[in-house]
């Protein structure tokens, strides 16, 4: 995954968004944006999760998203991966794709990845395989009934390994792996899809420190390339790697900007430290 | 290279101890029970007689049925408590072209079957039209199972009926099936189903000759579902179904669109009980709707839990040893037989809950 590969369409449809206008598969960043969600809300029996939520990620930006409990961080993920339609609002990935209209794996196709709070990988399958079955190909039945790994495939698994430190760990049971390795699979899973877009969830929830600023030089060196949303509770990790923060409460944003500007925002003192 | 990736798909598919096994158990199938049952003359010590294989041939079918049952649920984690109807259907289809077999021989001596006559039906019904033709059977048996087996699933998984819900619902379809076939107005023979069955493709169907030719297609079946079965759980088709088995959500933000995995292991699952039926209802000589009733059915469940989830080979042994252990107890105590089921089937759950598959890899590796 590369700049080269967020293609700049061109030709009709590309300059100005046209809502409602779908293309699958090829997301246009023309106007630098990657993801852009307008007026979301989201109620569960009353409750409104989101609340007129607005939001704008910039292509290759490292945005990180805090609030306190039920400020409705998971369901704005839920929302930009399929899992949860909105009430009322828009959700588009570039210019073209309406996330509101696709499924869970249509939207993981169009290369949005995302990792959830809780580890979540294949316990029974090895960690080799974990990848295999995330990498970027494919992924239609007829396709995988006859499937064989190219040489080029394995090199690219093995890259990864690699990368999250699991080479010595390829042929073991996923399930068997300590907790902050399991972490690490499932970021290596995500970046085997290739995805323009990463949400990560909690990222470094249960990770030793050592672990966390491994995980911190990792995002850093992925933002550019790839966009990324983590959502963390972590502040220490937060400080770490913010450039850009928005405050979610009550299923809005309530600040943005620069961690140091936010941080000194008499709101967002008075949600996480007042009452 | 050509050769090589033939070969490596070979090998994929079983071990070079595995092959051995399975070319053990041609052997057996394919020449030994051929040989005691037609060669030996009967009286002789080690003739096989009917009875046993038709007992065999019938624990094949069920064989079958359990590997279907294992794929679905063993692998891609749907308990499904409908595969007898998909294993009647089958039995069914195979059926109506075994009444046309009988042709003028019935007791009306009608070209209708027996049971119309009674009913005092003066044609055949649609549904039986062209049924009197082998090759139309052969197609019902896969396509009648198949097609329910694909509505019914894409309705079910499409609105993402899960876990014990989709089981229930499944239960609720073969019981359906069941009060449908029971009445005489569909064309099914009501409570009596299809039997005293004459012929098969023009050869009379209890010689020993016609037994056997039925007895080694069945197991020419039961291998080519278990090698079938082996290719599926060993492509990267099967490792995504054990994956949605266990992290179904994590498949599809992989960008799997899972629906379309489901409806095709489970349609793929439905085609073998149809062909299992199909081979059933020739050797034991007939089909009634007692075979979609619910307990059936919660039957090949049990084969699979016995036998060992998720390992292909374990549900042919629980096919094996439940079906075995049934003759037996329905000729010594029949009425006890559904409360030493429902034993079983506690005692494994409890005991062992990888079946007797897990119990004997854990003797061979004690260390794990």
């Amino acid at each position: 995954m590369s700049a080269a590969s967020l293609r700049s369409v061109s030709g009709p449809g590309a300059g100005e968004a046209t809502i409602g206008h779908l293309v699958t598969g090829v997301m246009d960043p023309s106007h630098g944006v990657v993801l852009y969600l307008d007026g979301i809300s989201v109620s569960f029996d009353g409750f409104k999760a989101l609340n007129d939520l607005s939001l704008a990620i910039d292509v290759g930006e490292l945005r990180c998203v805090i609030g306190p409990n039920g400020a409705g961080k998971t369901t704005m993920m839920d929302v930009v991966t399929g899992k949860t339609r909105p009430d009322s609002g828009m959700a588009y990935f570039g210019q073209t794709i309406d996330l509101t209209r696709l499924s869970e794996s249509a939207i993981a196709q169009a290369g949005i990845g995302r990792k959830f709070q809780k580890p979540t990988i294949f316990e029974h399958h090895t960690v080799f395989e974990n990848f295999e079955l995330a990498m970027k190909t494919d992924k239609r039945v007829r396709h995988t009934l006859f499937a064989r790994l190219s040489s080029d495939e394995r090199d690219r698994i093995t890259d990864m390994l690699k990368r999250v430190r699991l080479q010595d760990s390829a042929q073991r049971i996923a399930g068997l792996l300590s907790h902050g390795q399991k972490q690490w699979l499932e970021i290596g899973m995500l970046l085997m899809q290739e995805p323009l877009l990463l949400l990560l969830d909690e990222p470094v929830a249960g990770m030793s420190d050592d672990e966390t600023e491994r995980t911190a030089e990792l995002f850093l060196s992925l933002a550019g390339k790839h966009s990324l949303v983590v959502v963390e509770h972590d502040m220490v990790f937060v400080e770490r790697i913010a450039r850009k923060v928005t405050v979610l409460h009550e299923g809005s944003v309530l600040a943005e900007g620069p961690l140091d500007v936010v941080r000194n925002d008499e709101r967002v003192i008075e949600v996480y430290l007042g009452r | 290279m050509n050769a090589r990736a033939g070969d490596s798909l070979l090998w994929r598919i079983y071990g070079p101890r595995g092959w051995m096994a399975i070319a053990a158990a041609a052997f057996v199938l394919f020449v030994i029970f051929p040989v005691l049952s037609l060669v030996v003359s009967e009286g002789s010590g080690g003739h096989l007689s009917a009875y046993w294989i038709t007992l065999i041939g019938k624990i094949m079918c069920f064989a079958i049925v359990a590997i279907a049952m294992d794929l679905i649920w063993g692998y891609a984690g749907i308990l499904s408590l409908g595969h007898g109807l998909f294993f009647a259907l089958g039995g069914y289809a195979c059926g109506m072209y075994l009444m046309r077999q009988i042709g003028r021989e019935g007791q009306y001596q009608s070209e209708l079957p027996d049971f119309m006559v009674f009913l005092d039906w003066k044609t055949l019904p649609w549904h039986w039209w062209n049924s009197e033709h082998f090759w139309w059977a052969a197609i019902l048996v896969v396509a009648v199972p198949a097609l329910l087996a694909y509505v019914f699933g894409y309705l079910a998984f499409r609105s993402r009926v899960k876990g014990v819900y989709f089981s229930i619902i499944t239960q609720a379809l073969t019981f359906a099936a069941m009060l449908l076939f029971f009445r005489n107005d569909t064309g099914f023979g009501g409570n009596n189903g299809f039997t005293d069955f004459k012929r098969v493709l023009g050869l009379p169907i209890t010689t020993p000759e016609t037994r056997m030719v039925l007895f080694v297609v069945t197991a020419a079946a039961l291998l080519g579902t278990l090698l079938l079965g082996r290719f599926v759980v060993t492509s990267r088709f099967g490792r995504v179904l054990t994956a949605i088995r266990d992290a179904e959500a994590r498949v599809m933000f992989c960008g799997y669109n899972t629906l379309h995995y489901k409806l095709a292991i489970w349609t793929l699952s439905a085609a073998l009980c149809g062909i299992a039926g199909a081979l059933y209802v020739p050797q034991v000589g007939i089909i009634n709707p007692g075979e979609m009733s619910p307990a059936n059915s919660i039957e090949i469940a049990i084969w699979v839990a016995v036998g060992g989830r998720g390992t292909l080979i374990g549900p042919i042994i629980g096919a094996g040893l439940v079906n075995g252990a049934k003759s037996v107890f329905t000729q010594a105590m029949p009425e006890y037989w559904l409360y030493a089921l429902g034993l079983i089937f506690i005692l494994v759950t409890l005991f062992l809950p990888r079946g007797v598959v897990g119990l004997l890899s854990r003797w061979r590796r004690p260390s794990s």
